[in-house]
Parts: C-alpha cells; sequence; structure tokens
C-alpha cells in the first residue's frame, strides 16, 4: 500500500483529502504545517505528498525546498494543492520541484486524476 | 411530463439526433429543457413542449435539441486513447504518409472542444517529428453553441484540473480572471464545423483518423450500423477509429474490427477496405 502524507493547516481540508486518497488505498499521515511535515519525512518518508501552500510556521513552498535539499532520502512525488491559482505561483512550484498542481476547490475526481497522470495510480 | 410529451419529444429527438431516450431518462428532458424554457420566457417545460408542439417553432426545436444533445467532456478523456494515438497511429502514419506528409484527424462529436484541443496539444509536443507535415484536426459537433464555446477555448478551473497535465496547462494556456483559454496557436490548429452524424459526410473530405467517441451510445443499434457505415467511407484502407470506452462494432457493423490488443481503436476489414473502394 502506498503512503501519503496530507500537508495542510485545515482539518477539514485534511479530513476530506483523507477520505478520498484512503477511497484509494492510501495509507494516511497528516501534518497541519511545513516544519510538521519535515519532521513527519524524517520519521517516515511517503511515496506521496498533497501539499497546502499558505500555513502558519513553514509554507508548502519552504517545504519542498527543504524537501528536495534532503541527501540519500527517497524523494516523494509532491502534488501541490492550494488556493493559489495564478501562473507565477504555479511556476515557482514547478521550479521547486513539485510533480503536479492542483488549484482548489478540488473533488475526487481531481485528484485521482493528477494522481494517475503522475503515476501514484 | 406526461407520456404524450414524452413520447412527442423522444420522436423529435430521434429525428432531429439519433438520440435515443427512453422514461427513465425522462429527468434529463426536465432539467436540460428549463434553461431552453427560460431562454423562451416560457414558465415550464411542460409549456415548452406545448409551445413546440403546436407552433414547429424551427429555431425552438434546435434549441431543444442542441441541449439535449450537449455532453460534457474534458482534457486527455480517458487518457489511454491518446497513449495509442502517440504511440501507435502516429508513428504508423508517419511511415505510411512519408511521401505526402499528410494527415487529416477527424474529431467527429468534439462538444466544447477538449478532445480536439488534447490532440492539438499532444502534436505539438511532437513538433520535431512532425516537420515540414501538414496536419488537419478537424472538429464537428451538432450543436453550434457548444462549437462557439469549443472555438473560444475558454475552460473553468474545475476542467482544466480533470484530465490535463500541469505542464500542459502552463504551455498552452493563459489565465484571464477565474477562467483559462487554450492558446492560439492551438486553436489555430483546429477548424470547427457543425455537422449532424446522420447525414453524409463525404463533404468533410477523407480522413485517416476518426474520434467518434462516447456519442454512438446515445443511438439505437440500426443508426449506430449507418454511422459506421459512413465513416468507414470516408476512411483509407488504413485508417483508425476511436470509439468510446463502453462501445464497440460487435454486432453494429462489419466494416470495422478492433486492432489487436488495442482496445478501444478500430481499422476496417478487409469487406470494410473492398466497399470503400467500390464507393471511393
Amino acid at each position: 500500500m502506498k503512503s501519503c502524507l496530507i500537508v495542510d493547516d485545515s482539518k477539514v481540508v485534511r479530513m476530506v483529502a483523507r477520505k478520498i486518497l484512503e477511497g484509494l488505498s492510501f495509507d494516511i499521515d497528516e501534518a497541519e504545517d511545513g516544519q510538521k511535515a519535515i519532521e513527519a519525512c524524517q520519521r517516515h518518508m511517503p511515496d506521496a505528498v498533497l501539499l497546502d501552500w499558505n500555513m502558519p510556521v513553514m509554507n508548502g513552498l519552504q517545504f519542498l525546498q527543504e524537501l528536495r535539499a534532503m541527501q540519500d532520502v527517497h524523494q516523494p512525488i509532491v502534488v501541490f494543492c492550494t488556493t493559489e491559482n495564478d501562473m507565477d505561483h504555479i511556476k515557482r512550484a514547478m521550479e521547486a520541484g513539485a510533480n503536479e498542481y492542483i488549484m482548489k476547490p478540488f473533488d475526487s475526481d481531481i485528484i485521482e486524476s493528477k494522481f494517475v497522470q503522475v503515476g501514484l495510480i | 411530463m406526461n407520456v404524450n410529451d414524452f413520447e412527442y419529444i423522444a420522436q423529435l429527438l430521434y429525428q432531429r439526433s439519433g438520440l435515443v431516450i427512453t422514461q427513465e431518462k425522462a429527468y434529463l428532458l426536465e432539467s436540460r429543457l428549463n434553461p431552453v424554457a427560460r431562454k423562451w420566457d416560457l414558465d415550464s417545460v411542460d409549456a415548452l413542449i406545448g409551445v413546440l408542439r403546436t407552433k414547429k417553432d424551427e429555431q425552438l426545436t434546435v434549441d431543444v435539441t442542441e441541449a439535449m444533445t450537449t455532453n460534457e467532456s474534458f482534457f486527455f478523456r480517458d487518457s489511454r486513447p491518446f497513449d495509442q494515438f502517440k504511440d501507435i497511429v502516429l508513428p504508423h502514419l508517419l511511415e505510411a504518409r512519408a511521401a505526402r506528409k499528410q494527415i487529416r484527424i477527424w474529431s467527429a462529436a468534439c462538444s466544447s472542444g477538449q478532445e480536439p484541443y488534447t490532440l492539438a496539444m499532444i502534436l505539438k509536443e511532437e513538433a520535431a517529428r512532425l516537420a515540414g507535415w501538414r496536419i488537419e484536426i478537424v472538429a464537428t459537433d451538432l450543436s453550434k453553441e457548444i462549437l462557439d464555446k469549443a472555438k473560444q477555448g475558454l475552460y473553468s478551473q474545475f476542467e482544466v484540473q480533470r484530465g490535463l497535465p500541469i505542464t500542459l496547462l502552463m504551455k498552452y494556456f493563459s489565465q484571464e480572471g477565474e477562467k483559462w483559454r487554450v492558446s492560439e496557436e492551438i486553436r489555430q490548429m483546429v477548424s470547427y464545423k457543425p455537422f449532424n452524424l446522420l447525414t453524409s459526410p463525404a463533404a468533410l473530405g477523407h480522413f485517416d483518423v476518426v474520434f467518434c467517441r462516447n456519442v454512438l451510445i446515445y443511438f439505437d443499434q440500426a443508426t449506430k450500423g449507418q454511422v459506421l457505415a459512413r465513416i468507414a467511407q470516408i476512411m483509407p484502407a488504413d485508417g483508425f477509429l476511436y470509439l468510446g470506452g463502453a462501445e464497440t462494432v460487435l454486432g453494429v457493423s462489419d466494416s470495422f474490427e478492433v486492432v489487436p490488443g488495442q482496445r478501444g481503436v478500430y481499422r476496417l476489414t478487409g469487406d470494410g477496405a473492398a466497399m470503400n473502394r467500390k464507393a471511393g
């Protein structure tokens, strides 16, 4: 079973995303900001990260940069999932090493089709 | 809606578009015709059918038919057909048409344009192999309203996320407020024409590849057979036909057979090709 770390400061979004991804047979871990997500990755590197942008303590982009700088780890596939929906943010995310990008609001179809595209399903 | 009204409109839709609508889908009539009723300043779908029956207004009939035959679509719908296009169909045609350097593709029920634009993006991505080639994408639909939307190439955030990789969104779309528009270079690769699949496509010319996906399901057996027979006549012997995932030629047409190992992709049978030569 593949694992996915859901990183979002909204409890509701984490719950919805968890339900969708568990339905797609993912083993789920959650983090409420980038710093907690880094700690989670150090404990156990997931196969995938579903990543919000705007969060307290450490935002999604900073998390992604730190994650991609980690040496000698199995790098996960990172899918942004954020209300930031302009080309500038999308470009910055992709340049920082994101694999896909979801603009909120999302539904199960969007999550599934994006996860298929990056080869997670 | 009473049974008489349902029968009347079902008959009308069948004659105009080949659409077969059964009683259990009657709710679709209500939901799709409500906006048409409002547009015509009528109180209800019942009132609309009343006007349709008594006045036989042509424009109203067209509006009703279009509302019922318009279907949602998305980019890279089902993804596999487009992989097959890139990996099997295109390499074959590049070899077989090397002398003429010309390929014609028909998206036969293009709806709001996602299918032809998906093909255009794939071809653009393969531009290096296609230098010097002339590739035409002709996209048709019964509904003029939906063709207008297709030509504009303007899609909601939801529409550009179902099936479309973010890298292609970045490359081939630009943002306009809350919406996303397909770039000019992709739009100009597609020519749109209104066309009814119940009529002869001869005037559209010949096509090496025909995408006719998720439209036969709305037709009865006899109509399916007729549509496929007409498509067979405008294809070369080594042409490719695409049908939707829930569609088949089995028991419908002897002109086509599935390409071995490639579900959803069909080629002309010996019979189909022979009929074609006779007709051509």
